[in-house]
């Protein structure tokens, strides 16, 4: 499949974004979410893990299993297993557990630790009802974002549906798995997406994911997402320059232009900063052009943002540039 | 706090058995495990076991930990140790978890007998649960350190921590076990299959009739069946695993063992590492080191630096003419050269920016144990055993 094939991100109607910890899975998709909303799109972001943090991005108070609209079209709402069965048993089965969900909870607890992709399927389902109910016109959202497991989990948590259908020979639940299957394997409807940074671990786990996607699953792949790319400094006939800076002579002559004992050691801290902003560019180089060489996913680059604080400002700046290289 | 470090991390390492590195997901906790036990081995001496979850390949070669040798301990040679320059007075061992080979140990050992075993490890659903069931790394990786301990055969344990959702799962893996174990749950779940012996003559009691009625509806009878049958297998297992949970929690209770927690000064891991470092305290482990990680050098927070980077962002002009006259060709053309001073300027005000924010995140942290050890962001990646040093000689500096 060559990527230009791939229709584009933001026309389908369910994201997952998954990655290894710590690269900013949550900042992309929250960032994703105000880029949907910017197009006129009316947005759910699902918050997968129980962090609960995800509002923070938008700098909002933290929200439970009921969507809250945390930005002009971008409603968040936080997954949570007992709730969604509780929903999916009233709405499925007409059960009425509503005064009894409590040892049912905890029963539910047990079994979901101990029968492979409950808890999984709770999760993936009621992502996949809300992109049903809105394709069919009974709920409202242009497009689901999902703030996904992390790259050791996520393989577990989109296979439950084959997973349950493996262990569970007849029942509802069996009959269920089957139109999620169908929504999860679409790509003109669905994407994984891999965020990553150009480190070594993380570009490690993007390849090994994609792999792993592709044997596993049927779920299309749509974009790698590399956060916080350090920027190039100099062409190379500027890297000679900046060399030629840093001999003696030149080092020297550069402190008596700014005068004093402070430029001397001032001028010795820049061109240290510089040295390092090249060397961990150049290392991170090496980690992209493995990642690129193993992956053949269209890629969009994030610049590492070098900003003071986080929330809402920093989310909207990464929006920007996802925009950017979205072409959008 | 850097007066706490001449006798900071080393005489931590000295005078305790096992240390636990732990943190949120992708601050180098395995590094710094990795790191510290190396040193511990060179400065402190005897034997050294390092206990890795999942290291990044290079450094799991570096260690001679390649391709699947289950839970096998093995010893870094000494001859590799000295190629990379390194004298160690003691022995440096390193062995990776492996999950699905500690659950089979573990019901081999428990099970009353060896059909029993089989028929457990034969299971759908225990290859199921042990390999998706994510808290079961949390539980085996502290089930693995105790059975280390127990051997006696290491001076000090460096166990490096599965990346969790959640930092304090695997502190807890051990209560939990133990209660799933000795859960009313369990015998209640189980309870119409252990009298009836057969899906036709189930008898369900009252209280577990609505559960039963909705999880037919759900999974189907014989899913559920299935389920039941497994854990009364593993429920005869119930004694062992029960007496090994709570031996597991009371070594990580006991004085010889101290816990390390490593962060980033980036908001997230930070406001992890807090929320865990409380934890700890509160839930009486022994907190003994803080590890900021991946900091920047504090030359870029330097008021001078920032004084030249301002002057040359506005005006490099002046500078780039008076290097014209050097007579160095790649300073020959002043436009070339003020763009290049231009540019290492802002790049300079850009990293001060992150620098400054970690600073003051560090600044506003407010409980910090005694020992408290900045590691810097080095240029390269750290994935052989001379990378290992020049951490571990930071650590302990």
């Amino acid at each position: 499949m060559p990527p230009t094939a791939a229709p584009a991100l933001l026309e389908r109607r369910l994201l997952f974004f998954s990655g290894k910890g710590g690269v900013g899975k949550s900042t992309v998709t929250a960032a994703m979410a105000l880029l949907a909303a910017q197009q006129g799109k009316r947005v759910l972001v699902v918050e997968v893990d129980a962090k609960g943090n995800l509002t923070d991005f938008f700098e909002h108070q933290t929200v439970g299993f009921d969507p809250v609209e945390v930005q002009p079209g971008v409603f968040v709402m936080s997954m949570h297993t007992e709730a969604s069965l509780r929903e999916y048993l009233k709405l499925n089965l007409r059960v009425p557990v509503l005064g009894r969900i409590g040892p049912l909870a905890k029963a539910l607890d047990f079994v979901a630790s101990a029968a492979p992709g409950v808890k999984e399927i709770l999760t993936v389902g009621k992502v996949c009802w809300e992109v049903r109910e809105s394709i069919e016109g009974r709920a409202g959202w242009d497009i689901v974002l999902v703030d996904a497991a992390a790259t050791g989990h996520i393989v577990a948590q989109l296979g439950a549906p084959e997973a349950i259908r493996d262990l569970v020979s007849v029942g509802p639940v069996r009959s269920q798995t089957e139109w999620m299957s169908e929504l999860l394997s679409d790509d003109a409807l669905t994407a994984l997406n891999v965020v990553t940074t150009p480190e070594e671990m993380p570009v490690n786990e993007t390849i090994e994911l994609v792999g792993r996607v592709r044997a596993e699953l049927t779920v299309p792949l749509g974009t790698v997402v590399v956060n916080r790319v350090l920027p190039e400094l100099f062409t190379h006939a500027d890297e000679e320059t900046y060399e030629a800076l840093r001999e003696p002579d030149a080092t020297a002559r550069l402190v008596d232009t700014l005068g004093g004992d402070q430029a001397a050691r001032g001028v010795t801290a820049v061109l240290d900063g510089a040295r390092l902003a090249v060397s961990l560019r150049r290392t991170r180089a090496a980690h992209l052009a493995e990642l690129r060489r193993a992956v053949d996913l269209p890629t969009l680059f994030l610049p590492y943002l070098f900003v003071r604080g986080h929330g809402l400002r920093v989310t909207r700046m990464v929006a920007d540039a996802l925009g950017q290289e979205l072409g959008l | 706090m850097s007066d706490m470090r001449a006798d900071g991390l080393e005489s931590l390492l000295a005078t305790k058995e096992v240390v636990v590195f732990c943190g949120s997901g992708g601050v180098g906790k395995t590094s710094m495990a990795a790191a510290s036990a190396l040193e511990a081995a060179c400065r402190i001496g005897g034997n050294v076991l390092v206990l890795t979850i999942d290291p990044a390949r290079r450094l799991a070669s570096a260690l001679g930990l390649e391709g699947g040798l289950g839970n096998v301990e093995r010893r870094v040679p000494d001859d590799a140790l000295k190629r990379a320059g390194i004298q160690p007075r003691g022995e440096l061992w390193a062995a990776m978890l492996d999950t699905k080979q500690g659950w089979d140990d573990l019901v081999l050992r428990h099970a009353p007998d060896q059909e029993t075993a089989y028929r457990i490890l034969e299971n759908s659903l225990y290859h199921n649960i042990t390999a998706r069931f994510v808290q079961s790394h949390d539980y085996i990786a502290m089930e693995r350190l105790y059975e280390v301990h127990g051997t006696g055969k290491y001076d000090l344990i460096v166990i490096d921590t599965p990346p969790t959702r959640n930092a304090m799962d695997f502190l807890d893996a051990p209560k939990r076990m133990a209660d799933f174990f000795g859960g009313r749950l369990l015998r209640w779940l189980t309870m119409p299959y252990r009298m009836g012996g057969g899906r036709g003559a189930r008898m369900i009691n009252v209280a577990s009739r609505p559960f039963y009625q909705i999880a037919d509806r759900i999974l189907g009878s014989q899913f559920l069946q299935d389920i039941a049958e497994f854990f009364l297998n593993f429920q005869s297992m119930y004694d062992g695993f029960v007496t090994r949970a709570h031996a597991v929690e009371r070594l990580l209770h006991d004085r010889r063992t101290t816990f390390a927690v490593v962060t980033t000064l980036e908001a997230a891991p930070l406001r992890e590492a807090e929320f865990f470092m409380d934890q700890l305290v509160a839930r009486d482990y022994h907190l003994g080191a803080l590890v900021l990680n991946q900091t920047l050098p504090a030359y870029l927070r330097s008021p001078d630096g920032g004084l030249v980077a301002e002057s040359l962002v506005t005006q490099p002009g002046r500078a780039a003419r008076a290097l014209a006259d050097l007579g160095v060709a790649a300073l020959a053309e002043p436009d070339r050269t003020a763009r290049v001073l231009q540019t290492i300027g802002d790049s300079f005000r850009n990293f001060a920016v992150v620098a400054k924010r970690e600073a003051e995140l560090r600044g506003e942290l407010a409980e910090v144990p005694d020992v408290v050890v900045d590691v810097p962001r080095f240029e390269a990646d750290i994935h052989d055993l001379a990378g290992l040093a020049l951490v571990g000689r930071t650590l302990f500096a």
